[in-house]
């Protein structure tokens, strides 16, 4: 009984992608469709793109290269991102003068997507990796920034009351009340660009980069190996998952404080 | 008559008008009211009544518009250390243990480590949550959370304790063992205290002075001075005939209302 109710969240979340397995296993072997490997065949790929012996060709063994390649792209412009974001953030949220300079600028900019940046990034930063840490950075530019201004804009007011009633005041509020009221909401800003940047790694690597997750797809895309393009997408699927278990781990310790933020 | 010692607050003909938009509401009208230190007194009216304005006007929240209010001789400016406010909804710094919140004040003042460490200690054994000390405020019940607000007043040595309906949101029997902590502390420490209620039974039960308030606008309808023994029996014929004077100065202001509708603000 007991082991069952351990058992259950990781039961019930796996029904959901063994019937997707499944419905794919029966679509491809009855022939519904040419163009997508059976389950079994992506599988030996994956072995194969993991650790090579299968196949030996330009893509065996080669997972690791690219998955590095994406997680420095990943992470990088995440941190060039929120680097930015934050102090901008605060900027907005604290400073009337700042928000009425910068926000009606960054709402209208809000909206185009990280596609339609590509070609301007390629003018901008040339073909490749500088290219790709741009747009990956501009994705996750926005949650960290929004959820930073909204964040340091929503602390109850009543917390400066009580702060300047006990001597804190002035600059010294900022510290010991805005910044510590405001970093759930910057967590929940950090953990969707985190995402962001994971979701948008394929379009930074179309810039032309030889490696990478997004290269290996934009690859099988050209060469109509379907099989390789799935393999890429499992595997940034899995990985920005466990890059945000992780990141939902940190949380969970620093925010031990929050009633909202167990997640 | 004899030289009337400085009173630790003292309130001049302050009123107090609130600008909306086009309108504007006065909140508090000619008020007056001279505190005497180590005094307990409960202002008690209907909501718009302009108790919590008064309330705010000592604590140095909001400025009068007209008049002028005195801590020891000198007007009130702005909040200060020396006047505590425990608000109805706590206002606990979320993110700080029952320790940290008690102990913000006196960090604030840049005590050393070791003395902030020893007020802390002091101030959570005074309202008995020893237990609590790691806990952070949700975690906490409504009454502990209520007697961390108090302890944080009280460890930032506040003279001047000015409490919003503090107990306003709480179930009855915590209510009352907190009022009964609440006089256990007042008449050990010897603190001066305005708490502001809409119960006269909590005014009654609590106060030496009952000072009744009455809306449209707000002012202070009469100031009564209570000669009631303490510990107060809430049951006893005294205790209900005050109950009766009180209740009927406090809708003193309904027959005045309903002859003159349209002077309402």
């Amino acid at each position: 009984m007991t082991s069952w109710r351990r058992l259950k969240p990781t039961a019930l979340a796996l029904i959901v992608p063994l019937l997707l397995l499944a419905f794919w296993q029966v679509a491809t072997v009855n022939r519904w469709t040419l163009l997508i490997p059976t389950p079994y065949q992506v599988g030996e790929y994956m072995v194969d793109f993991a650790v090579g012996g299968i196949y030996d060709d330009a893509y065996s063994g080669t997972l690791l290269t690219h998955l590095l390649a994406s997680m420095s792209r990943v992470y990088g412009g995440f941190a060039l991102a929120a680097s930015f974001a934050l102090p901008i953030g605060l900027l907005i949220g604290r400073l009337p003068v700042a928000r009425m300079l910068l926000d009606p600028f960054l709402q209208i900019m809000r909206p185009i997507p990280v596609t339609a940046w590509l070609p301007l990034s390629m003018i901008l930063f040339g073909l490749g990796a500088k290219s790709a840490f741009a747009l990956v950075c501009l994705g996750a530019f926005y949650p960290i920034l929004l959820n930073t201004i909204f964040g340091v804009r929503a602390v109850d007011p009543k917390l400066f009351e009580a702060a300047s009633m006990l001597g804190c005041r002035g600059n010294a509020q900022f510290y010991k009340v805005v910044l510590p009221a405001a970093v759930p909401s910057i967590f929940t800003g950090l953990r969707l660009g985190l995402g962001l940047a994971w979701f948008v790694i394929v379009v930074g690597e179309m810039t032309g980069v030889p490696q990478g997750l997004g290269a290996v797809i934009m690859d099988g895309r050209t060469l109509s190996r379907t099989e390789l393009v799935i393999c890429g997408m499992i595997v940034i699927g899995v990985a920005g998952y466990l890059s945000d278990r992780v990141v939902v781990a940190l949380g969970n310790r620093l925010l031990r404080w929050s009633p909202n933020h167990h997640g | 008559m004899a030289k009337a010692t400085v009173p630790i607050v003292d309130i001049r003909d302050v009123s107090k008008v609130f600008k909306l938009q086009d309108r504007s509401i006065t909140a508090l009208s000619g008020a007056n009211l001279s505190i005497t230190k180590g005094e307990f007194i409960c202002l008690i009216g209907a909501s718009g009544c302009g108790k919590s304005t008064l309330l705010r006007i000592m604590a140095g929240f909001d400025q009068p518009t007209s008049g002028e209010a005195l801590m020891w001789g000198k007007p009130i400016t702005g909040p200060d250390p020396g006047r505590g406010m425990v608000f109805q909804d706590y206002a606990l710094f979320p993110w700080l243990s029952v320790r940290d919140n008690i102990g913000f004040g006196p960090a604030a003042r840049r005590l050393s480590t070791a003395e902030v460490k020893a007020t802390v200690d002091k101030f959570i054994d005074l309202v008995g949550l020893q237990k609590f000390a790691t806990a952070y405020p949700h975690q906490l019940s409504g009454g502990m959370k209520q007697r961390v607000a108090i302890a944080r007043v009280l460890a930032n040595d506040a003279e001047l304790v000015l409490m919003d309906e503090p107990f306003g949101a709480l179930d009855a029997m915590t209510r009352e063992r907190l009022q009964d902590e609440l006089l256990e502390i007042w008449e050990r420490t010897k603190l001066t205290v305005v708490f502001v209620t809409h119960s006269v039974e909590e005014a009654i039960f609590l106060a030496g002075r009952v000072v009744v308030m009455t809306p449209g606008p707000g002012r202070i309808e009469s100031d009564n001075v209570l000669e009631l023994a303490r510990p107060r029996d809430v049951a006893s014929p005294e205790f209900n005939d005050i109950r009766r004077v009180l209740g009927a100065k406090l809708h003193s202001h309904h027959s005045k209302v309903a002859s003159a509708p349209s002077s309402a603000v």
